[in-house]
């Protein structure tokens, strides 16, 4: 069984990427479970049809404890057998959602939803790693292997560093791995050479190119994966792609996250950012 | 209002006398029973304790053993006092002492420094490691954090460090007791197992239970046996060590060379099938020989089912002793049977005493009327049910899962017994119900040596009975009339 984790800044596609790709590989045979880490809970939708499935910590508020909850209230099959579960978590403001995700995890681990016929297991996690909860997919005996899904937008690629740090802290005390950077692209400006020059640094690969295509949106108003809407669009192929790919991954690295100035040197040296013109900073419209 | 020295004193409440009197009768009544059980947002007197307290319970119990909470110093100073106050002595565990700081960047550092110092300053063979409610919140991960503690050379090499989450706001003392014992025998055991080796030694997991006369009992009848036992762990003489002018900071506990040899044992035997339920189901795969989960021997069939086991896993017969031991037992039972024989008893505690309650009341022909367990699964009101279904003095028996003692004073007031098994909880309620509380549960903090009188085995029979009964009779002296108070009772 392989773990895989995806990150990712928000709403950058994780759980578009992630259920295309899992639909990819569960359409080549392959047993597949998606836990979604998001309290936002919706990394299953295309793969179940559905609005939003009840979460973990949906069943739990109602139960009122944790011990009562069943893995069958949970644990939703959808298109091409794939298992999916939701962590969910509090209402926005309140509450720790982290710790709904270690929760989650680890209901999900003592009610044996871990079998042994699975091949992939999935993790789609929210933004950034922004707590310990958030990282629990990459604990010991977890994921092992991290995709950061971003584009050629400055953001997103900040947040892809970010998240590299967080691998590195946890790669030195165990065996969670960058597999590489999934490009998921907004049509910027020599996207695909900027990530591949972003992954280079970082010691990864660029994985795949998912090339932008209004197809997945047409998909997904019927809450569906393009493998499934439209097996023979050419959005399908590159999502089947995708998946071939992290299924026959071998580059799994220590990540070497970047300095924030070799960050922004990139960005410059592609002209998405430019340099600081320090006589201007601090000085008011009318004043200058 | 004035006080005793003749100083003006502004009442608290204006609440009239009336009113205090009308409110104190009516939570007696049923209505406010129904109103009780409906209560859903609160819970009043939880007769259970935290994961991490039933965590430091059994990290004690191994040699040269020094308990470590990560997490906040307050409460690391609850699980030791308590443990202080029930004992009546010390019991020496540090914690890394996290604030605000650590809650914020995690307490990666709190526990580095922690385990440095603990070392340096108290020697010890193993820390077992534990957590307090805030590392659990913030996601600190034990396994990274003390991986990292090795690489950086402040565990030395062969110093064992087991570690359990045991966030208090799940279960109870008893999970915590159970994933702490379970990560102890893991690490212990490491690397342990031989192949065709066997120590023929029977090992023993006596579940959560802070009565060290027990534990002296449980290594008398082995003795008796002329059977080599280990028990994982061993807290009699942790704390109940001599008064010798010698203070000792690790008294006795399980050497954790016997307990890492443990894995080639001849047979394990765990009491309490809901005490250490992942321990147990851990060990059925890793343990060489027989691995045997029995109920607590507590009355007389308990301690037949677990006396017939012993000679069964060591191929010894039960020793005369043994069966004299028995008859000694049933003799006292037949003795003072009519003291007891009718009288209702409201039971609470931990899963594993209540069964055994309730199968000594019903031999006794006493009736097992309000069972209250705070933390209970469906399994447990299962067996306790199917125990009191096989006796027609069960058919009055009630099960409450899930429910406080202050759902058990409702019954109480509504529904009268004539007694209460518990711990020092219950004291209150008692009071209120003008009953006596048997106090055979875990925590007693307001009497003496009561940890040092088994319950379990004939020998706990004899205890429990004579406590019992005598009680009983106490009662009867204590308020008859002057025509009825008589030499012979």
């Amino acid at each position: 069984m392989r773990q895989i984790a995806i990150y990712g800044k928000g709403g950058i596609g994780k759980s578009t990427t992630t259920q295309n790709t899992v639909a990819g590989l569960a359409s080549i045979g392959k047993k597949v479970m998606i836990v979604g880490c998001d309290p936002k809970a919706d990394s299953t939708r295309l793969i179940l049809h559905a609005k939003a499935q009840a979460t973990v910590m949906d069943m739990v508020r109602e139960l009122g404890t944790v011990e009562d909850l069943e893995l069958d209230d949970v644990m939703k099959v959808g298109f091409g057998d794939v298992k999916c579960v939701e962590s969910g978590g509090p209402e926005p403001g309140v509450g720790c959602a982290g710790r709904g995700v270690i929760t989650a995890i680890n209901f999900l681990e003592e009610n044996g939803a871990y079998t042994p016929d699975l091949d992939f297991v999935f993790y789609d996690v929210l933004g950034d790693v922004v707590c310990g909860g958030f990282a629990m997919p990459i604990r010991e005996n977890k994921a092992e292997e991290i995709y950061i899904v971003c584009s050629g937008e400055m953001m997103a690629m900040y947040a892809a560093n970010n998240i590299a740090k967080g691998i590195l802290k946890y790669a030195s005390s165990g065996k969670v791995r960058l597999g590489g950077l999934i490009c998921n692209s907004r049509n910027t400006d020599r996207e695909d050479e900027l990530i591949e020059a972003l992954a280079a640094k970082l010691g990864t690969q660029m994985i795949h190119f998912v090339p932008r295509d209004n197809q997945v949106q047409r998909a997904e108003l019927r809450r569906m994966t393009v493998i499934e809407y439209s097996p023979d669009h050419k959005q399908a192929n590159e999502y089947r792609e995708l998946a071939r790919k992290i299924s026959e991954n071998k580059m799994l690295v220590v990540p070497t996250p970047l300095e924030m100035e070799e960050l922004e040197d990139l960005l410059m040296e592609f002209g998405i950012m430019e340099a600081d013109d320090e006589s201007v900073v601090g000085v008011a419209e009318a004043a200058s | 209002m004035a006080n005793n020295l003749g100083l003006a004193v502004k009442p608290v409440t204006e609440t009239p006398a009336a009113e205090i009197e009308r409110v104190a009768a009516w939570i007696n009544t049923e209505e406010y029973k129904d109103l009780n059980f409906k209560r859903e947002a609160l819970v009043v007197m939880p007769p259970h304790a935290c994961q991490p307290l039933g965590a430091e319970l059994v990290a004690h119990a191994f040699e040269g053993s020094l308990p470590f909470v990560h997490g906040s110093q307050g409460c690391a100073s609850y699980y030791r006092s308590t443990l202080n106050r029930h004992f009546r002595e010390p019991a020496p565990a540090v914690s890394d002492a996290m604030t605000e700081d650590g809650a914020v960047f995690g307490g990666q550092n709190n526990l580095h420094e922690g385990l440095e110092n603990a070392i340096a300053l108290y020697k010890p063979k193993m820390i077992p490691v534990f957590t307090s409610c805030m590392p659990e919140i913030i996601g600190d991960d034990l396994t990274a954090f003390i991986k990292n503690a090795r690489n950086k050379g402040i565990v030395p090499e062969g110093m064992p460090v087991p570690y359990a989450n045991t966030p208090s706001f799940n279960g109870s003392h008893v999970h915590g007791y159970d994933a702490m014992l379970l990560s102890i025998l893991q690490t212990l055991t490491e690397g342990k197992k031989m192949e065709g080796r066997c120590t023929g030694k029977i090992n023993l997991i006596p579940g959560f239970d802070a009565n060290t006369g027990n534990f002296r009992e449980y290594k008398r009848i082995f003795a008796e046996f002329g059977a080599p036992l280990t028990i994982l762990g061993d807290i009699s003489d942790v704390f109940d060590s001599p008064c010798d002018g010698t203070y000792r900071t690790y008294p006795g506990g399980t050497p954790l060379a016997d307990a890492g040899d443990s894995v080639n044992g001849k047979a394990t035997l765990s009491i309490g099938p809901f005490s250490a339920a992942k321990t147990f189901a851990w060990l059925k795969d890793n343990y060489a020989g027989r691995h045997v989960a029995i109920p607590m021997p507590l009355g007389i069939a308990k301690t037949d089912e677990f006396i017939k086991k012993i000679a069964e896993l060591t191929g010894k017969p039960v020793p005369d002793s043994i069966k004299e031991e028995r008859g000694r037992a049933v003799d006292a039972m037949t003795d003072s049977h009519q003291y007891i024989h009718g009288k209702k008893f409201a039971l609470y505690g931990d899963p594993d005493q209540l069964i055994g309650y309730v199968s000594f009341l019903l031999e006794m022909g006493a009736v097992p009327y309000h069972i209250l367990c705070s933390k209970g699964s469906k399994k447990v009101e299962k067996e306790i049910q199917a125990l009191l279904d096989s006796s027609p003095y069960g058919a009055k028996g009630k099960i409450y899962m899930g429910k406080d003692l202050w759902h058990l004073r409702s019954l109480l007031m509504t529904d009268p017994v004539d007694a209460i098994i518990g711990d020092t909880h219950g004291k209150f309620i008692a009071r209120d119900a003008n009953i006596p509380l048997f106090r055979y549960g875990f925590p007693v903090f307001d009497r003496v040596n009561r940890h040092r009188y088994p319950i379990i085995g004939y020998q706990g029979v004899i205890n429990m009975v004579t406590e019992i009964c005598n009680k009983f009779i106490e009662i009867v002296d204590e308020t008859c009339d002057d025509r009825h108070f008589e030499m012979m009772r």
